[in-house]
């Protein structure tokens, strides 16, 4: 699937929550935990399921925190396809509803 | 250390309320005899209330929340409070007795991607646990409920109190757990009333019966390891904090109370006059248990038990002093292993009740 047609939003059977910073996450399907560092709940963060993958490493990763925008695109798709390896995140070329909130 | 453990220690140095038991209601559809909690509703918190409590809870920082009562299904709003605080992506346990739980229910919960439902059973016997309960074919509903339950695939956890009238029958509730599919824990805990009646805790099960829950490997797992005698403290051990209560949980009664926990009934202020946050932060009591460390127990620090026992400081409290002993939690650790603690020196052994000799037992390892 090509970088520009990613869509994420975050899967209504999750529980979320901010620590210092940092995003606590768990799937209730199998009670798997993840805490997730700044820059990967940035994305978790905004995962609203209408803003491109790519418009959220340009406009919130690389605005937010010192990278190569090319190197952030990079990691941005391998921890959003890890994600939704574990049903955290919901991935699609077509714009989704964010399942949550 | 687990991630999990790492996060819980992390939320209980920066003082951040992990988690939160809330009763939503002291209502009940059983009477069971060991039962802390008076049944009459003196006012409990609307639905518009709760749902401004668990708004309040989310922007707190409480990831943990758990549902429990009287019986929460007495609640005819129960479920839109459910589906808000999923809303707000809190992880949601449920403490029923799930006498209310039908397929309908069941799958509902399952909708709502509740995490665990944890369902009181206190004996296999119909006739044993329906008598606790005061419910008749209550065991009966309990169990079809689980079923439903199950064929949800939802986590099903059955927690099993032991008191004097089923003591005998906690390896049928664990054979029933099995057969069931669900998880089983046991508690031989018997808490005083919220207002400080301590007659229920005539039902707390002998001491001297505690030697069998503590050699049952499939309870305790290493029984070598969980009955060893105590180390001896070291100064950071005396500069700890006995538990989690009011550093990182706390618990919200049904007409707003807040207190460090279920177990704890010290009032630290009203959600319906303050806010959560304001309470959290700001409490006189709540500053006072945080400020309480091993080495200020009167008794207990000098307790060789002091780093490994399970010492409730909310059951301390009902005793006299948040400072002081838990006679109960004294009980287990002597019983465990085999060594007296401060509490009962001090009491030239007169409590707690025994007839074994107090010398210390290295236990012999069972084979598996």
């Amino acid at each position: 699937m090509p970088e520009n047609c990613i869509y994420i939003a975050r899967s209504s059977a999750i529980a979320a929550r901010a620590l210092a910073g940092e995003m606590m996450v768990m799937n209730s399907a199998d009670s798997t935990f993840f805490t997730l560092n700044e820059v990967a709940t940035v994305i978790f963060q905004a995962a609203d399921g209408h803003t491109p993958l790519r418009d959220i490493v340009r406009d919130r990763v690389c605005e937010q925190f010192d990278v190569d925008p090319e190197q952030a695109r990079a990691d941005a798709e391998q921890f959003v396809t890890e994600l939704s390896s574990y049903g955290i995140l919901i991935v699609s070329n077509q714009p989704l509803a964010s399942e949550a909130t | 250390m687990s991630l999990m453990s790492e996060v819980g220690q992390k939320a209980f140095d920066l003082g951040v309320p992990i988690a939160v038991h809330i009763d939503v209601t002291y209502r009940c559809n059983e009477r069971c005899v060991h039962c802390y909690l008076d049944h009459d509703d003196h006012g409990e918190m609307t639905t518009a209330e709760i749902k401004d409590v668990l708004d309040q809870l989310a922007e707190a920082g409480v990831f943990f929340l758990t549902f429990s009562g009287g019986e929460v299904f007495m609640r005819r709003d129960f479920f839109e409070i459910v589906e808000h605080a999923r809303r707000l992506m809190f992880n949601v346990k449920i403490k029923t007795n799930a006498v209310m739980i039908h397929e309908e229910e069941a799958r509902r919960i399952r909708e709502l991607d509740v995490d665990t439902i944890q369902i009181s059973v206190y004996s296999h016997r119909p006739e044993v646990h329906d008598a606790i309960t005061e419910l008749p074919h209550s065991l009966e509903r309990s169990i079809k409920a689980i079923r439903f339950l199950r064929e949800q695939g939802l986590r099903v956890t059955i927690a099993n109190v032991l008191m004097t009238v089923n003591s005998s029958d906690q390896s049928g509730v664990q054979k029933l757990a099995a057969e069931l599919g669900v998880h089983y824990t046991l508690d031989p805990t018997i808490t005083p009333m919220m207002d400080g009646d301590t007659s229920v805790l005539a039902l707390r099960i002998p001491g001297e019966e505690l030697p069998e829950i503590f050699r049952n490997p499939a309870l305790v797992g290493s029984q070598e390891e969980f009955c060893a005698p105590p180390k001896p403290p070291s100064k950071e051990d005396l500069e700890g904090y006995s538990c989690s209560a009011g550093h990182s949980f706390c618990y919200i009664s049904p007409y707003g109370d807040v207190f460090p926990c279920v177990q704890f009934p010290l009032p630290t202020g009203n959600i319906r006059r303050q806010k959560f946050l304001d309470i959290w932060n700001l409490s006189p009591q709540l500053k006072e248990v945080r400020s309480i460390q091993a080495k200020d127990l009167t008794v207990c620090s000098s307790c060789s038990h002091v780093t490994s026992c399970t010492r409730c400081p909310g059951l301390a409290y009902v005793e006299g002093s948040m400072r002081g002993p838990s006679t109960a939690d004294c009980e287990k650790s002597f019983y465990r292993t085999g060594v007296p603690t401060a509490n009962m020196l001090q009491h030239g052994l007169s409590k707690p009740r025994t007839t074994a000799p107090l010398i210390q037992i290295r236990p012999i390892a069972v084979p598996a």
